[in-house]
């Protein structure tokens, strides 16, 4: 534990005493050599989904309309998530500046940032910041406001059209996709959509150059991601490091000697048991020998001392609370899921059902509407199946 | 006009009355009110020009969006995975003794309400909690004491 095993980079929150200067240069090159460059670096969302952030950039620029929005997605509700509040605070003047090279590029000239309820306290400084970036943008001569749209304690509303929904005064439901937000998001304009670090590292691309950022990480997970760390480790924290790494050497790194799973992603991730730290790797899919993991970072190592079915039904129980119950496998699932390991548990049922609630999660993933219901089946299959002797005793 | 209507107004004129600006509406009458009384939601609608119902639906779908009276600070206690690892449950009892409330309800002098809230991400220093929009983390049962006692002072 505590070995340094894994290399510290320290990007996203190295201050830019001249960011202006940053925002200047790149505004000084063609949206095609800026949109060359974000596709070069590999950049891939940071939100959780990981959709290449080049394209994104470049489909919603081709997409034809006088109305663009590009958005800020703040809402970081992802249990085990907190570095996107430490961007905010620490460097939004990144974000802001990557919200404004995405809003030359794609031709919108307002931009929102999404900011969950929770973080109200962070709205002052904020709307200075975002004053002093208007003041900036205007000497450059670019059209672009920023403004921040509060959240109001909401989790589905950090589902990308959950969000827009939202914000057009409605509940947060997501829609049906496609279309998607490059042709139709907040009020059916084409939209960005990028979560706050994702912005973050566009300015370190356009700061440094592709090859900078694409030097870090592994085939097919290029470039540095913030990690949230929590749960049974003695260095909780966000440290920035290197995609590709295995959960063996990031559990050797941040573990506290008796580590006995990490869950990777959240409750909406997976479960990672100690047997299967070593062929674990975290990245997006691709070419990674063994399992690949994304993540949007959330990093919860538990040791030997806690119950796998406390951790199961407290994820169950936000689930339940955070469906927004508009579709029947996420709304009914979410709730027989947490009544059956109850139930299983009491010994009420026998461990068979077990079986029997492992196919429920099969079909919320291939039936509910949105991320949300689709990833009970992750956390839920990785925990029971690998944990199931504690489900039952 | 009573004084809600006249609020009501005020605060619409200065959002606008587009469907998009619903939001941040509901959000500065929750504030300023306490909560969204059912006379609020009618007069928002009215001012709008949407239905009441619509309105309801909305904001009930916001789990901060309070349809009920709640007290002038309102506490919500982290109730995930690490919060609820790091000894939630012995900060809400702290809570509990120094507010002579149970979870849920409000004190009679309508000062304090005690909720659970769900992941607040402070998850690097739990047990966390929001007492309105203030973050208190790394919870102790003596540090909840003193905070309360904080509170209680001020008016
Ligand atoms: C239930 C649910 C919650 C989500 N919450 C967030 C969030 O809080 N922040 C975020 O950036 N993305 C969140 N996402 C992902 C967004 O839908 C979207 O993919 C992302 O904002 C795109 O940005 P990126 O490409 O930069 O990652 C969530 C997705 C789902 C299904
Ligand atoms: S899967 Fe769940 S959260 Fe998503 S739309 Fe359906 S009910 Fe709502």
């Amino acid at each position: 534990m505590g070995k340094n095993i894994l290399k510290r980079i320290d990007l996203i929150f190295k201050e830019e005493p001249d960011s202006k200067n940053v925002l200047k240069k790149t505004l000084s090159k063609s949206n095609d050599e800026l949109i060359n460059e974000l596709i070069a670096s590999g950049l891939k969302g940071r939100g959780g989904a990981g959709f290449p952030t080049g394209l994104k950039w470049k489909l919603t620029a081709e997409s034809k309309s006088t109305e663009k929005y590009v958005i800020c997605n703040a809402d970081e509700g992802e249990p085990g998530t907190f570095k996107d509040r430490e961007i905010l605070t620490q460097v939004p003047y990144k974000v802001l500046t990557g919200m404004a090279v995405c809003g030359r590029i794609i031709g919108a000239r307002k931009g929102f940032i999404y900011l969950r309820g929770e973080y109200k306290y962070l709205l002052k400084e904020l709307n200075a910041e975002i004053k002093k970036f208007h003041a900036i943008c205007d000497e450059l001569g670019l059209k672009f406001r920023v403004e921040v749209f509060m959240g109001f304690g909401a989790y589905i509303c950090g589902e990308e059209s959950a969000l827009f929904e939202s914000m057009e005064g409605k509940r947060g439901e997501p829609r049906n996709k496609p279309p998607y937000p490059s042709d139709f998001g907040y009020l059916g304009k084409p939209t960005v959509i990028n979560n706050v670090e994702t912005l973050a590292h566009t300015f370190t691309i356009f700061q440094h150059g592709a090859d900078k950022f694409r030097e870090l990480g592994v085939k097919d997970s290029h470039g540095s991601k913030l990690f949230s760390i929590s749960g049974d480790t003695p260095t909780p924290g966000i440290y920035e490091l290197e995609l590709g790494m295995t959960v063996e050497d990031f559990v050797n790194d941040f573990g506290d000697g008796d580590t006995k799973a990490v869950q990777v992603g959240g409750a909406s991730g997976f479960c990672v048991p100690r047997k299967k730290f070593r062929e674990t790797r975290i990245g997006y899919q691709g070419k990674l020998t063994g399992i690949s993991l994304p993540t949007g970072g959330s990093m919860m190592l538990f040791n030997s001392s806690r119950s796998m079915y406390n951790l199961l039904s407290n994820y169950l129980e936000f689930f339940t609370e955070e469906s927004c119950g508009q579709c029947t496998p996420c709304r009914v699932g979410t709730q027989q899921l947490i009544e059956g390991i109850r139930a299983v548990k009491r010994g009420e049922k026998p461990a068979s059902y077990l079986d029997k609630l492992l196919a429920l999660t099969e079909t919320m993933k291939a039936t509910a509407k949105c991320g949300l219901g689709q990833s009970v089946a992750n956390s839920f299959q990785s925990i029971v199946e690998n944990f199931r002797e504690e489900m039952i005793y | 006009m009573d004084a809600l209507q006249e609020k009501i107004k005020e605060v619409v004129a200065h959002h606008g009355r587009e469907r998009h600006n619903l939001l941040p509406v509901l959000q500065e009458v929750v504030e300023q009110e306490r909560y969204l009384s059912d006379y609020a939601m009618t007069l928002i609608a009215e001012e709008m020009g949407i239905s009441a119902a619509d309105v309801y639906g909305t904001a009930t779908f916001y789990s901060f969006m309070d349809t009920v009276p709640r007290g002038k600070y309102l506490i919500r206690v982290c109730k995930t995975i690490t919060c609820y690892m790091k000894g939630k449950n012995q900060i809400l009892m702290a809570l509990e003794e120094a507010l002579k409330i149970k979870l849920g309800e409000t004190t009679p002098d309508k000062k304090f309400t005690l909720m659970e809230t769900n992941c607040l991400g402070w998850c690097h220093k739990a047990p966390a909690m929001l007492i309105n929009d203030d973050v208190h983390t790394e919870l102790t049962v003596e540090k909840v004491h003193s905070i309360i006692k904080e509170y209680k002072e001020r008016p």
